[in-house]
């Protein structure tokens, strides 16, 4: 055994490889529940890569046959049933993994420096993850597919000058049709997978150069014992796989228990129209996307331009590649920073719950005000994130002004003469949510010193 | 941090869970509970003989094979071939391997109904469940300026005639409205049918419940398998556990 070893080291790095990415890469010892969320996107990442080969084995990407042969992979392909649903219950959960890791990020201030390239690779594998599940819902061929890809592909048609062109090229016909399903799948199984897999080996060894951020956004390396190991840090291997292993079974739980007593989701994660097949000449009553891409929908449907709402979606997507530019707080973790912070990130993520549920309803009068108040958050959150980058010295009264005065701004070009006594009424009410907001993180620290307050980070790490 | 994230887990799935969509297409009145239970498979055999007898003719189950039927409900191959009615290229009866077609010409139907009889094989799945089909059917009522007479409150001016008629009867809509706006529809039965109201709701139901494990088989196995699935997950995570708890006590 050992003799194979070193006749392999000889050729290739193999114990060098293992050590420094796994059995001698130290990690901070206070990793919390939200440092599962990393290892288990891997694992997703695999079993739909694996469940996605048994799948292509009887899948037949022609408009006229693809629906029928996703009904005879889940009928008379032994066990694909099983297979399907582990697929499509792997999308979903593909997105609840990487929103929750997404979202440590956010909270313990992982994207800043030396981190940036981490979060930037990181934001770049969310875009083709977004682009492959798109592709992926075409597929079934069913009426969501047809008409979701609708929606998205006619955001194209939006673009001054050369929307036609564009779409057209997407498409590769006039219409959704044969040659967009080939094309799709094209993308889908081979073209998007590999840059995926690609671009998280670049995340990992990225992190693994500049070392993992914790709870406490702490800096391990800065202090080391006299070999040179991190005081606070300990092997990724045996510790961190034994614990990994821990949540990779409670995943396997909850995965499992999808797959296996609510493959639909509720008729989220599967959705019911999806299960009639295509057809250009009826139109569902009620087009939503997947649950997952809704917040933007929501952000979409709020701007009544299309194309200033095209814009605003692919916006909401592109400010996130920018934040660690944005937070330039040399504090990390929200644990340090000041009360506004947490209250800050609390709307954040509340918002983007908030317009996520709205991009899976219809549209009333409630609701669209509701979004459009969403959206506002959604994008005031950035720059209020940048007064707190430095709150000792943030003029929170003029920012107060100046961030409430854009609000005003689209709010006055959009009330309409054309509004119902209805509208009106929300669009008054609702303007107390922006402001409220606005409130709570720029005129609160102001005002009460001790909202304002950081602590001091600790050299170590706690818990 | 092991009870506070597996409740987070828990609060995470019921938040994701709990608001499933009430809409469902082309309907405003309340559905009515199906009652689907697809462990009956007298029910399931007996939903496969009036499927074959009444719906067959204009609906196909064309992803659906007569013999994956007869042995998920719990026939015989043979008892099977009785509600086997077409035929292959050489003009001899289908075998029980066949797809569960039939031989309505699209077009022609189209003409006479206004659309093609859909395909069913998904019916449940694409309406949610099996409380529209069983109200569906049980929501036809005397409308005489429709080309078949009926009219249907689920399925509003369905193209589709009642072909339940001489079980169910005849119903007549009665729309009562309080003054204040609001508007109820109740139904009336007005000229029995060779069966009582609660036997036609067994019919009603016997072929939802069909309907509900022809949109998917495998359903009647899967709960199965996720209970052992879920065992073993279980003995994994006291092991897993047990082991990383081993490898971090010397953590402080």
């Amino acid at each position: 055994m050992n003799g194979l070893l070193n006749w392999i080291d000889a050729r290739f790095p193999l114990t060098d490889t293992w050590n420094k990415h796994i059995a001698e890469y130290y990690a901070p010892k206070n990793f919390n529940f939200f440092y599962f969320f990393g290892s288990l996107a891997m694992l997703v990442l695999v079993l739909q890569i694996v469940t996605g080969v048994f799948l292509t084995m009887h899948y037949k990407p022609d408009a006229a046959m693809a629906f029928t042969s996703v009904e005879h992979i889940m009928r008379d392909v032994p066990g694909g049933w099983f297979i399907r649903y582990m697929h499509s219950t792997g999308a979903s959960m593909f997105f609840v993994v990487i929103y929750l890791h997404m979202f440590r990020g956010l909270i313990y201030g992982s994207f800043k420096g030396p981190r940036e390239l981490v979060w930037l690779i990181g934001m770049l594998i969310y875009l083709a993850l977004m682009a492959e599940a798109f592709m992926g819902y075409l597929l079934p061929w069913g009426q969501m597919s047809f008409w979701g890809a609708q929606v998205i592909i006619n955001l194209f048609n939006t673009i001054p000058f050369i929307g036609d062109v564009v779409s057209t090229t997407i498409r590769g016909d006039f219409v959704i049709s044969d040659p967009t399903l080939n094309r799709f799948f094209a993308f889908h199984v081979i073209a998007v997978p590999l840059i995926l897999v690609g671009l998280v080996f670049v995340h990992i060894v990225a992190l693994h150069a500049v070392g993992s951020n914790n709870p406490d956004g702490v800096e391990i390396k800065k202090l080391k014992d006299e070999n040179g190991i991190p005081l606070d840090g300990i092997p990724f291997h045996p510790y961190y796989t034994v614990k990994d292993i821990v949540g990779v079974v409670v995943f396997l739980a909850v995965f499992f228990a999808i797959v296996f007593f609510m493959p639909e989701g509720g008729g989220y994660f599967l959705e019911h129209a999806n299960f009639e097949p295509a057809n250009p000449l009826k139109t569902p009553e009620h087009i939503a996307p997947v649950w997952y891409f809704t917040p933007f929908y929501t952000v979409l449907r709020a701007v009544p331009d299309p194309w200033y709402g095209t814009l605003a979606m692919f916006a909401a997507i592109a400010v996130l590649f920018v934040l660690p530019w944005i937070d330039r707080n040399p504090i990390k973790s929200v644990r340090y920073r000041n009360r506004a912070h947490l209250i800050n990130l609390a709307w954040f993520t509340v918002t983007f719950i908030v317009l996520g549920i709205l991009g899976v309803l219809a549209v009333t009068d409630v609701y669209r005000e509701l979004g459009t108040r969403g959206t506002q958050i959604y994008f005031l959150f950035f720059a209020v994130t940048y007064v707190h980058s430095r709150p000792q010295q943030a003029n929170y009264l003029m920012w107060f002004a100046i961030l409430l005065a854009p609000v005003l701004l689209w709010d006055f070009m959009r009330l309409d003469p054309s509004f119902t006594d209805i509208q009106r009424g929300l669009f008054w009410q609702m303007m107390l949510i922006p402001v409220a907001y606005l409130a709570t993180t720029l005129l609160l620290p102001h005002f009460i010193s001790a909202t304002n307050k950081e602590k001091e980070v600790p050299t170590r790490v706690t818990g | 941090m092991k009870l506070k994230s597996l409740k987070l887990i828990l609060a995470a799935a019921v938040l994701s869970f709990s608001t499933a969509p009430a809409f469902s297409a082309g309907s405003s009145v309340p559905l009515q509970d199906a009652q689907v239970n697809l462990d009956n498979k007298l029910s399931l055999a007996r939903g496969a003989k009036f499927y074959a007898n009444y719906c067959m003719g204009c609906h196909s189950l064309k992803f659906s094979r007569y013999n994956r039927v007869a042995a998920d409900i719990g026939l015989e191959e043979e008892d099977i071939k009785s509600i086997i009615f077409t035929r292959n290229e050489d003009n001899e009866i289908n075998k029980t391997g066949a797809l569960m077609e039939n031989t309505i010409p699209t077009k022609d139907a189209a003409r006479w109904f206004g659309t093609a009889p859909p395909d069913l094989s998904l019916i449940a799945r694409s309406r949610g469940g099996g409380d529209w089909i069983y109200s569906y059917m049980k929501s036809f009522y005397r409308d005489d300026s429709r080309p078949f007479g009926v009219n249907n409150t689920v399925f509003e001016n369905v193209g589709m005639p009642h072909v339940l008629l001489e079980l169910q009867g005849m119903q007549e809509l009665e729309v009562h409205d309080d003054g204040k706006g609001h508007v109820t529809k109740t139904l009336k039965l007005v000229e029995p049918g060779k069966m009582s109201v609660a036997e036609y709701d067994q019919v009603a139901r016997d072929l939802t419940n069909f309907l509900v494990y022809v949109a998917e088989p495998a359903q009647l196995h899967r709960t199965f398998y996720g209970v052992l699935t879920l065992l073993f997950l279980f003995v994994l995570f006291i092991f897993s556990y047990l082991l990383k708890k081993e490898f971090w006590k010397d953590i402080h």
